[in-house]
């Protein structure tokens, strides 16, 4: 019985702070997930967007070809705590190139962002692509094909939850 | 049993008188609005024209209006390309019209602009339910302190919609929360705020306008635009067609939409805030009295002059221009005039057209083409209906209609070969206003109001 009535509060009021002293939940973290550029490649964003829901965490999926304007509007909508990229394509550094610039520029400057996929094209090793996308502004970078649990350790630990 | 629809317009106040059981229609007639006096006069007028016997049995009494102004509103919301646009959605589907609309924090500048404006309802929108919370808050405050006579519409974040209403209240006539016009990123949620939209026209705008008195006599409903789209869902929802509406007025060509407008080719990819399958848009620029130069500034005499089987001598196309811009109720006199009417209008339609509908951008990737779709996809709309004054009286509305749609740009998603339409006795509103009495008598009116006039084959 108390736990139907949680839920239905759950539904309703769950941000409404007095509910969540009362219940000792916080707001939900909201992640902006998407592919970015011209990438289609969808079956990794489907299987973050799960894995980071199941969690707990409130996903704003925007799908593939997500352009960086599409990632800040939302972001900026939603009140997102991180912005998650992905890409897997090769294009990556070209696509996310100046991504901290335009969030600063919208008034989301201190967002988090986090980004992963197949980062690494050629001969680079990945702690040298690991620098790149840091020095643009990246709070996490990830090597290819790592697991959705690596990046929720990483945000909690980022977020202090 | 009959009923009276009443449409009372800036210009012409026209009243339909139909028959229920049975349904049909029994006749149609209109008279100059009197707007500088009483507008139960021009009623009065428009209701000679039917016999004492005709008018015995009126059971059912509706109204709408476009006069004193319209519906005119002011949208706010947070990112242009979001809540902004939402918001506008919302107030444009209610049958207002769009004053302005602003993103993010109101400046000192904005609200001075807003107060110039004069709008009768500001719509308040932005961040997404259990997103975003401070700008909303701060223009809710914004407005409570620059001390601005106009109801408001809150349709942002639920989370603080209390707060909210709280910050306004007292501050400005009457504050209604709705839900949120965008409850998740790219997700439209317009019903809701159009409801309160209206509620908010019919108590406290009508009084503003003037309008109770036709409100209390006659049962003012919703205003024209509204009433047009009513018409055009019930057309799409008992016929099963997706249907485009086109109303070519002398101020405004307004065009609706009646379709999910999705994507129909594979290889073409929708990004951005989902469209609403009622979608309307009014173009304050085109029309063909009011609006007439600007009309002419926006398309140029050039491209009129395209649709004209003769070569306007200089100065006949501004002379006309002149004449039903400054004569109330002015009319085409003669076959040159007429042609020049019938190019008006076609420029008036492809334009409203190409704005309303959606289009591809070519894009490329390592993996091939791909097309960007913004917008809706009309292009396998299967009937276009047109309805307005210009066309009603036009003698072949089908060249009109037929002709507004030849020469596609390829890349703008406009109907392609739909079924054409025509609002024969120009009573798609009186039909709108009946269908929230008695859907089934407007259904079976629908029939009889619209006059197949084939499709553009060549
Ligand atoms: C299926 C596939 C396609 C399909 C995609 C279908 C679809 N709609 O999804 C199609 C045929 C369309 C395709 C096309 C192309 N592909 Co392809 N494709 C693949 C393939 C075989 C599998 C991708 C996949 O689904 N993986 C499974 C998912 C679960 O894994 P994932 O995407 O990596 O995501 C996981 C992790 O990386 C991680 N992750 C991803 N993003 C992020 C972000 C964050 C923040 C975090 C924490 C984690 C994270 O979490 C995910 C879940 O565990 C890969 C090779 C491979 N085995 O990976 C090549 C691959 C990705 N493709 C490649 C290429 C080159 C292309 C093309 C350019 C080929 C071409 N010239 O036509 C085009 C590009 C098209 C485009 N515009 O995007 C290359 C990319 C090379 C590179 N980056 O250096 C790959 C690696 C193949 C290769 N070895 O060459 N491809």
């Amino acid at each position: 019985m108390i736990v139907s009535c949680i839920n239905l509060y759950a539904v309703f009021d769950w941000e409404k702070p007095w509910f969540q002293k009362e219940a000792g939940i916080v707001p939900q973290t909201i992640i902006v997930l998407g592919v970015i550029g011209a990438d289609v490649h969808a079956v990794g964003n489907k299987i973050l967007d799960v894995a980071f829901s199941q969690h707990g965490f409130k996903v704003v999926n925007l799908g593939v070809m997500v352009s960086q304007e599409e990632f800040i509007n939302a972001a900026v909508e939603s009140n997102a705590s991180v912005i998650m990229v992905s890409s897997l394509y090769g294009h990556g550094e070209m696509d996310c190139r100046g991504l901290r610039e335009k969030c600063r520029e919208a008034g989301i400057g201190d967002i988090l962002l986090y980004v992963g996929g197949n980062l690494v094209v050629g001969k680079r090793t990945f702690a040298e692509v690991e620098k790149i996308f840091q020095e643009m502004g990246f709070d996490r970078v990830y090597p290819p094909g790592v697991l959705p649990d690596v990046a929720i350790v990483d945000l909690e630990r980022d977020l202090g939850l | 049993m009959k009923a009276l629809l009443i449409d009372i317009g800036s210009t012409f106040t026209k009243v339909t008188l139909v028959n229920l059981d049975p349904p049909f229609l029994i006749g149609t007639s209109q008279a100059l609005t009197t707007a500088a006096t009483d507008l139960m006069e021009g009623l009065e007028k428009a209701l000679e024209a039917f016999s004492p016997e005709q008018l015995n049995g009126v059971k059912v009494k509706r109204a709408c209006s476009s006069a004193a102004g319209g519906l005119r509103i002011v949208a706010i919301g947070l990112v242009s390309d979001l809540t902004v646009k939402a918001a506008r959605e919302a107030a444009l589907g209610a049958g207002a019209r769009v004053l302005a609309a602003y993103s993010y924090t109101l400046t000192d500048q904005e609200i001075q602009e807003i107060k110039g404006l004069k709008p009768d309802l500001l719509l308040l929108a932005g961040g997404t339910d259990g997103g975003e919370r401070k700008t909303i808050l701060e223009n809710a405050a914004i407005i409570a302190e620059a001390g601005l006579e106009v109801p408001v519409v809150y349709a942002g974040n639920k989370v603080v919609a209390s707060e909210a209403v709280e910050i306004l209240k007292n501050k400005v006539p009457r504050v209604v929360v709705s839900r949120n016009v965008m409850p998740e990123v790219n997700i439209l949620n317009p019903q809701p705020a159009r409801q309160a939209i209206r509620q908010l026209y019919l108590e406290e705008i009508t009084k503003a306008k003037g309008l109770d008195r036709i409100q209390e006599q006659v049962g003012l409903a919703m205003p024209t635009p509204m009433a047009v789209m009513r018409g055009g869902e019930l057309l799409q929802s008992s016929w099963k067609k997706e249907v485009v509406v086109v109303d070519v007025g002398g101020a405004t060509t307004d065009v609706h939409s009646f379709c999910d407008g999705k994507p129909r080719t594979s290889g073409v990819i929708f990004r951005g805030l989902e469209e609403p399958f009622a979608k309307r848009t009014v173009e304050g620029d085109l029309g063909m009295r009011v609006s007439i130069f600007s009309l002419l500034q926006s398309l140029g005499e050039e491209s009129l002059a395209a649709n004209l089987p003769f070569v306007p001598e200089e100065g006949e196309i501004t002379a006309y221009a002149m004449r039903v811009h400054n004569e109330r109720g002015a009319l085409p006199r003669n076959e040159r005039e007429m042609y020049l009417e019938r190019a008006l209008a076609m420029s008036c339609i492809r334009e409203a057209l190409l704005r309303h509908a959606g289009s591809l951008n070519e894009t490329y990737t390592p993996g091939g083409r791909i097309w960007l779709q913004k917008g809706k996809d009309l292009t396998k709309v299967d009937l276009m209906v047109g309805t307005g004054g210009v066309l009603v009286r036009a003698q072949k509305p089908s060249d009109i209609l037929g002709g507004a749609l030849k020469d596609r740009d390829p890349l703008a998603l406009t109907p392609v070969n739909p079924e054409l339409y025509l609002d024969e006795h120009y009573i798609l509103s009186a039909i709108g206003l009946l269908a929230e009495v008695d859907s089934g008598a407007a259904e079976m009116l629908l029939k009889e109001a619209l006059a197949p006039t084939g499709r553009d084959e060549d």
